[in-house]
């Protein structure tokens, strides 16, 4: 397979009420091109599912959107992406209050080793959103509580966050994404190393934090990409083949590419 | 057996894989049991010899504070006292006492240690309502007296102490009045060339002195370079060339560390030398390539995750060093400076060439007084010809031992400590 020539994306790639738009986004590491071209628009208070086989560029992607891949020396990055019609990737815009205001939640659960309180009390200590004790006590509990943990960890929250268990880590990932007050909320295949009841978990999480947040999240699962999300895009070979309501994704596929992965011939 | 089954086949290279999986472990159990040996020996050894340096002969006697002969009374101020011939009422009290012949004065003398009119001086200065009076004091021998009684008492002949000599000690002995006490003087004294009176205290100020240098310099950059080389510096050409630079200077020979301190600290800088200053200097030297390289090390081994996390909350590159590599690095960051500063502790070779390796009696009380530290100390009395400078050799050694072992537990105890944090 190779990408293909002239490729415009299939399906309602635009979104009335963007939050994010993505202009013609090429991506390369040193010279290997892993993004080709990619246009398409988040709207705000959506969830926005990506899929594609492994290696399609949809993680890589998803970097792009609070510049964490500017931490990889050799990626390079063409093309615009506007967060409320601003480009994040102007040279005047500062990485660190785009990351307060674009969060991320990965793969793996990565809480920080130290208790569950400073876990969720470290965006919002360097970010100086609490004037006093009293105040970040209460975004450390409201965070927890929209993650909801508060009721597991309200009794120990000075007891380490690694000492949580694999599904109840990642929700702390989330309530500390969540203490900084994002706009929205990035996630890069949330639930891989989970088991299916911390999955149906995190959905349901996913589900109550779209009122407040725009959310893009990567997938592996077809079925998670089915229940969590009102958007689908699909990423072939570092292309966006096609966006379009879930529904009709998983129903009646535009591109033949797509229909080819959700049906399971590959990926 | 071409009609072998796979099955057969399998259980015939078993026994071949059994056969060499044992044999390498019996080679490690030999290296291991060779390596035990080798140190089971030196330290027997070292002990061995080493363990007498801690006990010093001494004589009882009644000795009578005679103010006439002294010239000083009871009121007299510490002046008068340290003017008074405590020396000569030594010497007259045993030649009153054993009445030698004329010609064996001398050999009767040579048998008490330059000490013990110190001795005599000291308890006088503390109390000098003393004079007049008549007192019992165990009186420092000479080391070689010291010897012979430790090692040699029933030998018929003696290669340094003559038959009359014998005489008188062997009825001392056999009165009880010579025994063996604490060597106090060992830790309280700096060097000497009486090897009774010579300590190792001077020689322990300055290594403490030298390596406080050296940590407080070599501490601070070493972990400074590490954290800018890891984190913060450009990946290009120059930093590279850094890199392998520190890595090349980590296994220069020691003595060129001390080359490079005599031509730049001692000849251009003017840093006086022999002192602890100049010897930390060149000991931070060193020392820096290994704290480097280990801090690196630690640093790397930080896990991307953490750093991920971090960066996706919104901190900046300072606020990710500082809050999450460096808490998590630094038990491995503070394992490799005290290795390095170990490493510090028993070097020798580059002090003697900043003139460490001068013969200094005070104890030094700043970095710029001269001194000079325990290896060169021990390497200093290991060439001392006298018996008894071997027997403090060995003693020597038994303390620098004592003190890289306290070292290495502060390193495993500092790393488990700060590793329990979670």
């Amino acid at each position: 397979m190779s990408i293909i020539e002239n490729h415009t994306t299939n399906g309602q790639a635009f979104s009335e009420a963007p939050k994010l738009q993505a202009r013609n986004v090429d991506v390369f590491y040193g010279d290997k091109q892993a993004i080709y071209d990619v246009s398409f628009d988040i709207g705000a208070n959506e969830v926005i599912a990506l899929i594609g086989p492994s290696g399609c560029g949809k993680s890589t992607f998803l970097r792009c959107l609070n510049r964490m891949n500017d931490t990889i020396d050799i990626c390079r990055i063409e093309g615009d992406i506007l967060l409320d019609e601003e480009n994040i990737y102007d040279p005047k815009v500062d990485v660190v209050p785009l990351r307060a205001r674009v969060g991320m939640v990965f793969q793996k659960p990565n809480p920080f080793p130290k208790s569950i309180y400073d876990n969720i009390a470290y965006g919002p200590r360097i970010h100086g959103l609490a004037q006093s004790r009293v105040e970040l006590d209460e975004i450390v509990e409201r965070s927890l509580q929209r993650a909801g943990l508060w009721n597991e960890v309200k009794d120990r929250l000075h007891s380490p966050g690694t000492g949580l268990s694999g599904g109840q880590q990642q929700r702390l990932c989330i309530a500390r994404t969540i203490a900084v007050d994002p706009e929205v909320i990035l996630m890069d295949e949330p639930c891989s190393a989970l088991d299916p009841i911390a999955t149906a978990k995190i959905e349901e999480l996913i589900d109550e934090l779209r009122e407040n947040y725009t959310i893009a999240i990567v997938t592996h699962s077809m079925q998670q990409a089915a229940r969590v999300s009102q958007r689908t895009a699909y990423f072939h070979m570092g292309q966006l083949i096609e966006v379009n309501p879930t529904d009709q994704v998983f129903t009646t596929p535009e591109h033949s590419l797509t229909e080819a992965y959700i049906t399971g011939r590959f990926g | 057996m071409t009609n072998l089954t796979t099955r057969e086949k399998v259980e015939r290279s078993m026994k071949r894989r059994r056969a060499s999986e044992s044999r390498f472990r019996a080679y490690g159990v030999a290296s291991v049991v060779f390596g035990l040996l080798c140190l089971v020996i030196l330290f027997t050894d070292i002990l061995r010899n080493g363990v007498s340096a801690f006990e010093q002969t001494v004589m009882d006697v009644s000795i009578e504070l005679d103010g006439d002969y002294l010239g000083i009374d009871s009121q007299a101020d510490d002046s008068a006292i340290k003017l008074a011939n405590f020396d000569g009422l030594v010497k007259r009290h045993f030649d009153r006492e054993v009445q030698p012949e004329r010609r064996d004065r001398r050999q009767l003398f040579s048998l008490i240690s330059a000490g013990a009119s110190w001795q005599l001086q000291k308890m006088v200065l503390e109390d000098p309502s003393l004079v007049g009076q008549t007192v019992n004091v165990a009186l420092l021998m000479d080391d070689d007296v010291d010897q012979w009684f430790k090692h040699y008492r029933g030998h018929s002949a003696h290669p340094v102490l003559n038959e009359t000599q014998l005489g008188w000690l062997n009825q001392w002995a056999d009165e009880g009045r010579l025994h063996t006490n604490f060597n106090t003087l060992f830790f309280t004294n700096g060097d000497s060339s009486e090897p009774e009176l010579a300590g190792i205290r001077g020689a322990i100020t300055g290594t403490f002195l030298t390596l406080m240098v050296t940590f407080l310099l070599s501490f601070p950059i070493g972990i400074a370079a590490a954290i800018y080389l890891e984190e913060f510096a450009p990946r290009n050409k120059i930093t590279e060339f850094v890199e392998i630079n520190i890595n090349n200077l980590a296994a220069v020979p020691s003595i060129t560390f001390g080359l490079l301190g005599l031509a730049i600290f001692i000849n251009l800088f003017g840093v006086a030398r022999s002192t602890p200053l100049v010897g930390g200097l060149v000991l931070t030297l060193m020392t820096l390539p290994t704290i480097i390289i280990s801090s690196r090390a630690a640093i790397k081994a930080v896990p991307p995750s953490i750093r991920e996390a971090a960066y996706g909350l919104g901190a900046s590159k300072m606020q990710v060093v500082f809050h999450h590599v460096l808490p998590l690095a630094l038990p491995g960051m503070l394992t490799g400076t005290i290795i390095g500063m170990a490493q510090a502790l028993g070097e020798t070779a580059p002090l003697l060439m900043i003139g460490m390796i001068a013969f200094v009696v005070d104890v030094p009380g700043f970095i710029t007084d001269p001194s000079t530290v325990l290896p060169v100390q021990i390497y200093l009395w290991s060439n001392g010809s006298e018996a008894a400078f071997t027997e403090r050799t060995s003693g020597a050694i038994i303390v620098l031992l004592c003190f890289l072992i306290t070292m290495n537990a502060a390193a495993v105890w500092l790393r488990r400590k700060l590793e329990r944090r979670w």
